[in-house]
């Protein structure tokens, strides 16, 4: 069926709503990143099992749905019932017949099933009363959780492909730009650049052919925002691209998606297929001549391909070398052709704002900064997971308040944001607005969304050994800066976290770190050292701390660190067969030894110990 | 220890894509998907067909890390380093396993048993570190655990 006017697909909508109401219950099965590993598969294949050979009344098999992530990976696996929102975590295949018994057939709620708030220790019935949710605000993640991604009703049942209808009907692409740059949406893959402006230039390019391209290779190693849209909400982005295309006139669009997210692949497939059937992609657009083909380009897995230019060059099927900033990709792109290039969630939240108004977009955030921004929130919080929340919402809310706090009660000491390009800040950093400016300013930055949380375990010299690492192994090598610079500058971190640096090659890579963001000519060159910058300007003692008492405060350096058991060991020989190299004897009962000479520093019996008698000195 | 390679097999993945230099990257990865690297006959083809040259194919091979040269083994052991789970612990257990296996990240064992490999944030970072055996998710894995988890594919083979 063609949708080609916004009476159609108003109709459709009613329809899907329809549809939608003669489910008397929908049981959501998180199929998130996180949920996926935690086995969901296997939870629905038992649902799926249970209802072959059981019936349920109303309930069907189409009262179950593969989600997209709920946010609270920390809790996975995660199945929501609705309507009443109940939210049951970690779920096991066990009990999966008790929740068909139970609540499905008769209503009845599983205490243990529920969330637990950690402070109060209180069950949490519903999905909305979690503070995990509360403070959120889920824009770009709307339909996250709530719809089936490879379902086009359940995506227009929520206002789905509106924008598209409203756009191509009853606004000139001109009017399209201006309400984006009402909107004040600033990029969301880390520049930060305003789209508006960007569409804006692009279509003032003379040429006879432009391209939109959608960058999904979410390249930092600590986010997987982009993945979670692409994955759970796929149609939001093609939607966003095709409310673009038509702004900058472009007939082909592109969405790059990075080699390792074969389900983001496959979904947007899904989801392009849908949309040509239905009218949405292909000729003649909602009846009008705007046309339109969206193509799937995967990545190679590198790193650098997040960059724009490098990306051109790699959808063109070339090396992903970047070129340099002088010759804008808006005006020569790919294929040498004016391009709009624009992160996955930027696209996301186009629909909103057709939808609803730029006005009412700048509403929310700040100022400069408006809308909301997507978050991985991981690493020593207690509640990982993927979250979003209004722009200028301060660290603390965000670790505290939404993240639950530290992991295991410890001390907070840092939190890392933008990636390999990022930065780290300290305690008295966490009351700072979370906005693109505010960050930069305070040596970090927002990057397109990771947020890692580190606490008192954590070394900070380490941190910012393994970014440089990762972009070591990661810069193109195009450029000698970047590529010989980053590898000095790695090497002598590596010698800080040996205990054999000085001060005066403190001295030596602050300087050094100068001329690597000077002479790269990519921005991975040009933030490159921002790890160490940021780490040495906040952690400057953890540094003189390696270098002049040679200790590591954080207990993770080896060459400065010593395995030690204390009185504490109750001589339960639990660590004994865990120690790969035998370093540790002893019999049962008794004080165990540890042989300084053999043990290689590898934390297995740090690990398996429960009673605390393992020291790091 | 190379495998055979069907030249038929290569020219017919090829000929899925249009024929034509911007086809690279996708042919390459069609190639790899299906024989898990690019025997050298892949890349002599896919130069003829696309109208690439040699040295530019090799060059799209070598740059990206999707691509392998050499054979891979049956089982793959993918190491988990984003960030969460470097914070985590990942090193120990990428150490562990590289004991274990006797190779290094990236390497294949010579009996073409397991090919070790790291990654970068796969998304369960609320499990970290995370360890992937085939397409097993390995969550909050302990250095002490790698030994188990690897023996346990063995015996099933
Ligand atoms: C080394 C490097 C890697 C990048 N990686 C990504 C990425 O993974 N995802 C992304 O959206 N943008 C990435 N960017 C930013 C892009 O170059 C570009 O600014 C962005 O995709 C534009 O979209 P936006 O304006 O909507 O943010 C990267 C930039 C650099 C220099
Ligand atoms: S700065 Fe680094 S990654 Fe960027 S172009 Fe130069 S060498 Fe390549
Ligand atoms: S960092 Fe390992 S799963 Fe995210």
């Amino acid at each position: 069926m063609k949708i080609d006017s916004p009476d159609k697909l108003n109709a459709w909508k009613e329809e899907c709503l329809q549809k939608d109401a003669k489910l008397k219950k929908k049981v959501m099965v998180c199929f998130g990143p996180g949920c996926l590993a935690a086995g969901c598969r296997e939870i629905y294949a038992k649902f799926e099992e249970i209802l072959a050979e059981r019936k349920l009344g109303d309930i069907t098999l189409e009262s179950f749905k593969k989600t997209g992530c709920h946010g609270l990976c920390e809790k996975g696996p995660l199945v929501v019932i609705e309507p009443e929102g109940i939210f049951y975590n970690r779920v096991r295949t066990s009990q999966v017949k008790d929740i068909v018994e139970k609540t499905l057939a008769k209503g009845e709620i599983i205490e243990r099933l529920l969330y637990k708030n950690p402070k109060t220790k209180e069950r949490v019935l519903k999905y909305h009363d979690i503070d995990f949710y509360k403070k959120q605000t889920r824009l770009a993640l709307r339909n996250l959780g709530h719809i089936d991604p490879d379902n086009i009703e359940d995506y227009v049942m929520r206002d789905g492909y509106q924008s598209v209808a409203k756009v191509l009907t009853g606004m000139t692409p001109e009017e399209v730009i201006d309400e984006v740059k009402l909107s004040g949406i600033r990029g969301r893959g880390g520049g930060g650049f305003p789209a508006g402006r960007k569409w804006a230039t692009c279509r003032g390019v003379e040429s006879d052919v432009r391209y939109v391209i959608c960058n999904g290779d979410e390249g930092d190693p600590g986010a997987f925002m982009d993945r979670s849209i692409m994955e759970g909400d796929p149609h939001s982005v093609l939607e966003g691209m095709i409310v673009a295309s038509y702004a900058v006139g472009a007939r082909d669009a592109y969405i790059y998606v990075r080699e390792e997210y074969p389900l983001a692949v496959q979904h947007l497939y899904q989801a392009i297929d849908d949309a040509k059937e239905h009218g949405f992609l292909g000729e003649n657009i909602m009846g009008t001549d705007f046309s339109l083909d969206i193509h799937i380009s995967r990545g190679g897995g590198a790193f650098v391909c997040g960059e724009s230019s490098a990306l051109m060059k790699s959808v063109a099927g070339e090396v992903g070398e970047p070129r340099a900033k002088y010759i804008h990709s808006v005006v020569k792109g790919l294929w040498d052709k004016p391009t709009v290039l624009n992160n996955v969630e930027t696209f996301a939240n186009i629909p909103l704002i057709m939808n609803k108004g730029g006005d009412w977009f700048r509403s929310i955030g700040t100022e400069k900064s408006t809308g909301t921004k997507a978050f991985s929130l991981v690493g020593k919080v207690e509640n990982t997971g993927l979250i979003e929340v209004p722009m200028g919402t301060t660290l603390r809310e965000i670790i505290y308040d939404i993240g639950g706090g530290i992991k295991d009660g410890r001390k907070f000491k840092a939190v890392q944001t933008g990636g390999p390009s990022g930065g780290c800040l300290p305690e008295d950093k966490l009351d700072l607005p979370v906005d693109f400016d505010t960050l930069t300013k305070a040596g970090s930055m927002m990057g397109s969304g990771g947020m890692i949380v580190m606490d008192d375990h954590t070394c900070m010299v380490d941190v910012a050994k393994y970014f440089l690492k990762f972009l070591v192994d990661e810069s193109c090598g195009k450029d000698v800066p970047c590529r010989e610079g980053l590898y000095q500058l790695h090497k002598m971190v590596v010698k800080v976290t040996e205990g054999k640096a000085s001060e005066a090659d403190l001295q030596l890579m602050e300087h050094l770190s100068k001329y690597i963001i000077m002479g790269s000519l990519c921005g991975l060159g040009k933030s490159g050292p921002n790890p160490f910058l940021s780490t040495v300007r906040y952690f400057r003692d953890e540094y003189l701390a390696h270098i002049i008492d040679k200790k590591c405060p954080g207990g993770v350096c080896r060459d400065l660190i010593r395995f030690e058991i204390n009185d504490k060991c109750t001589g339960c020989t639990a660590c004994i067969a865990p120690c790969p190299v035998d370093a540790i004897t002893g019999e049962k009962d008794k004080i165990h030894i540890l042989d300084q000479e053999k043990c290689t520093k590898c934390g297995a019996c740090y690990a398996v110990c429960q009673f605390d008698a393992i020291d790091i000195i | 220890m190379k495998p055979e390679i069907d030249v038929a097999e290569l020219k017919e993945i090829i000929s899925h894509s249009p024929q034509k230099p911007s086809s690279l990257i996708a042919v390459l990865q069609d190639i790899q998907r299906k024989f898990h690297y690019l025997p050298p006959e892949a890349i002599k083809e896919t130069s003829s067909a696309l109208g690439v040259p040699l040295s530019q194919v090799y060059s799209v091979a070598t740059f990206y890390s999707a691509f392998s040269l050499e054979p891979r083994g049956k089982h793959t052991c993918r190491i988990c380093m984003g960030t969460a789970c470097h914070i985590k612990g990942a090193p120990m257990a990428l150490e562990q396993a590289e004991d274990q296996l006797g190779i290094k990240a990236g390497q294949t064992t010579p009996d073409l048993r397991f090919t070790l490999e790291v990654v970068n944030c796969v998304g369960a970072c609320a499990m970290a570190p995370v360890v992937i055996i085939d397409e097993k998710y390995y969550g909050n894995v302990r250095v002490d655990k790698m030994k188990r988890y690897l023996d346990g594919v063995r015996d099933e083979d």
